[in-house]
């Protein structure tokens, strides 16, 4: 007998554009490690009607495709989708499950490792293989301030999440083909001990401030609510969104959901602007990966200055008029 | 009434986290601790449920012997009693061990319960893992998210977005519910409630050995993850400086990085060509 080939699953997310770009990203990442370790890229879908995405799977770069098409299936449900991929993987033994952080994914992965008595790393930014063969999950810690480098020794599969955007997807090739293993809903699916009453579509953006590329955050140095307020007009120029620090949301010149910080959103915009704020702990907290920082203001010494790409020594107000006014002249499409 | 547990979390406090270098972990012994934010919105959520129907509502956290004081600030709050369970052993426990002891102290020590409450994450480490694999471990129905919650008798409704869907979901007691950042914002701590808390105790304190927690179940015997190294996460920034008056500085910044902002906001904001005006 030859040896077991090694198979990297990813998990089929599809329920919404960002869901599905994920797993494409997966499959992505998953294609490049399979090279490493010789194993083959495995997608697995669950649901109803799923051949799109056993079409679009096939071709980002899955080798084979296991597929469980069912009208219960209908749905999205946690338990249902636990006892399924449960016995799978009981059954086929995978090297590595990887796992979208969508607000599924998130609830999904740390129920299937503790069934499958495995280990799981959350929101990996790297994945590799290590000297030794085993999969390094690369993972945020404190805030998004820190990296850790995590690896599950003994226990298979090797399990990480990673949030939709971190990975880059491979062009699609539609003369890919892949496996495509279609196989029957388990006898005793039992009942799920949870009952979808309703659900619909939200009428939310999908738009957030955890994932705009541009934020203008503003504090207390702004010194008043009308001040504070020109922020909307450049964040409208930027197409950003406006972040404020603690003080300036208990003083009301922002709304809760603006807060930004230990307590607040964690962010990671492209380019950030922050106008008249120190940089207590709170606030920065929540700035570990936002890629390229520009502050102002009137203390060069705030730890908001020390932490930018650029700091501009002034006064916030002034600042953010004149660079309101020049950014108006210059900007076209 | 309602037998309610709300697991919370202590999470460091401090401008610099003092960090051992030799080992690459955080010393948290030395780190003041408070609250874990996302733990609070679970204990307003349990404070809601015991205000408006009566509840028993237990605070549970795992941590150094430190992490007595959040059990408290909890109390403070309104929690009718606290339990932390203590160990130099469960140190360096990944989220497979912690929910592990804490479904094990649960068991031991609240097995009537009917509802767990938990943040959606924690800000050290937000793995969010802890809530979904505790119900794991203790076998009940779950769901994240939850930015309201109906209890009829013993029947519990969830309100909640997930993924752009907003889903309505029943469920029977016992069950576990991780509650969203959104809604259930925390009360204050009245000063008042805070000296009670600290007069009055009413908090356990169990270690591994109490639990019947056994020695080859204990820390990285427990984990499946090993963290093998910690770093920050970038280099040092350039930190450019600028200054001069505020349409000068503007121009100046503007000019150095107007292709950097062009591309970030997909318009171009470079200076328009002189030549036409």
């Amino acid at each position: 007998m030859t040896k077991k080939q090694k198979s990297i699953w990813v998990f089929g997310d599809y329920r919404n554009y960002f869901q599905n770009r994920v797993t494409l990203q997966l499959l992505s990442k998953a294609f490049d490690l399979a090279h490493v370790i010789s194993a083959e890229v495995c997608a697995v879908v669950f649901g109803h009607e799923v051949d799109e995405w056993i079409m679009e799977y096939t071709a980002h770069g899955a080798d084979r495709i296991l597929v469980i098409d069912h009208p219960s299936l209908k749905s999205y449900s946690t338990e249902n989708y636990l006892a399924l991929i449960e016995k799978l993987a009981r059954e086929r033994d995978p090297e590595i499950i990887l796992i979208g952080a969508t607000d599924f994914g998130r609830e999904f992965a740390p129920r299937l490792a503790k069934r499958l008595n495995t280990g799981l790393s959350a929101d990996c930014v790297g994945l590799d293989i290590t000297d030794d063969g085993l999969l390094l999950q690369i993972a945020p810690s404190f805030g998004g301030n820190m990296l850790a480098e995590i690896v599950t020794e003994k226990y298979r599969p090797q399990m990480a999440t990673v949030r939709p955007g971190t990975f880059k997807e491979i062009p699609h090739n539609y003369e890919r083909k892949a496996i495509v293993e279609r196989l029957p809903l388990m006898e005793k699916l039992s009942k799920s001990r949870i009952r979808l009453i309703e659900y619909e579509r939200a009428v939310v953006r999908e738009h957030t401030i955890e994932n705009a590329t541009v934020i203008v955050c503003g504090g207390r140095g702004l010194g008043n609510k009308k001040n504070f307020k020109k922020l909307d007009e450049l964040a409208n120029l930027l197409g950003g969104d406006v972040g404020a620090t603690r003080p300036v949301v208990y003083a009301n010149w922002a709304d809760h959901k603006a807060l930004v910080g230990q307590a607040g959103k964690h962010i990671k915009p492209k380019i950030l602007f922050s106008f008249g704020i120190s940089g207590a702990i709170q606030h920065t907290a929540g700035l570990g990966e936002a890629d390229f920082i520009i502050a102002v203001n009137k203390n060069p010494q705030a730890t908001m200055m020390k932490m930018a790409d650029v700091a501009i020594v002034a006064d916030a107000s002034d600042l953010l008029g004149s660079l309101i006014k020049e950014i108006k002249k210059r900007i076209r499409d | 009434m309602l037998n309610i547990i709300v697991c919370i979390k202590q999470v460091p406090r401090v401008t610099e986290l003092p960090w051992d270098e030799k080992s690459g972990t955080l010393r948290r012994d030395l780190a003041a601790g408070m609250i874990n934010p996302a733990c609070k919105h679970a204990l307003e959520a349990g404070l809601q449920i015991q205000e408006k129907i009566g509840a028993m509502v237990t605070v549970l956290t795992m941590g150094p012997p430190a992490a007595e004081e959040v059990l408290r600030e909890a109390l403070a709050m309104g929690a009718n009693r606290g339990i932390l369970i203590s160990d130099k052993r469960f140190a360096g426990s990944d989220t497979y061990a912690t929910s592990f002891f804490l479904a094990t102290a649960i068991k031991k020590e609240i097995p009537c319960y009917d509802l767990i409450l938990c943040g959606a994450y924690t800000s050290d480490s937000e793995t969010a893992q802890v809530g979904p694999q505790l119900a794991e471990e203790l076998q009940i129905p779950a769901a994240a998210y939850a930015e309201n919650m109906d209890i009829k008798g013993s029947t519990l409704r969830v309100r909640r977005l997930v993924d752009n869907f907003r889903e309505t979901l029943e469920m029977e007691f016992p069950a576990l519910v991780t509650v969203s950042m959104e809604k259930y914002l925390p009360r204050y701590t009245t000063l008042a409630g805070l000296e009670n808390a600290f007069v009055d105790s009413n908090i356990s304190t169990y270690d591994a050995d109490a639990l019947g927690i056994s020695d080859n179940a204990i820390g990285r015997q427990c984990s499946r993850t090993r963290v093998r190294k910690v770093y920050l996460r970038k280099a040092q920034k350039e930190n450019v400086i600028l200054t001069g008056t505020a349409a000068a500085v503007v121009s100046d910044f503007l000019n150095k990085y107007e292709n950097k902002i062009s591309a970030a906001i997909g318009k171009t904001i470079e200076e328009k060509e002189p030549g036409n005006d």
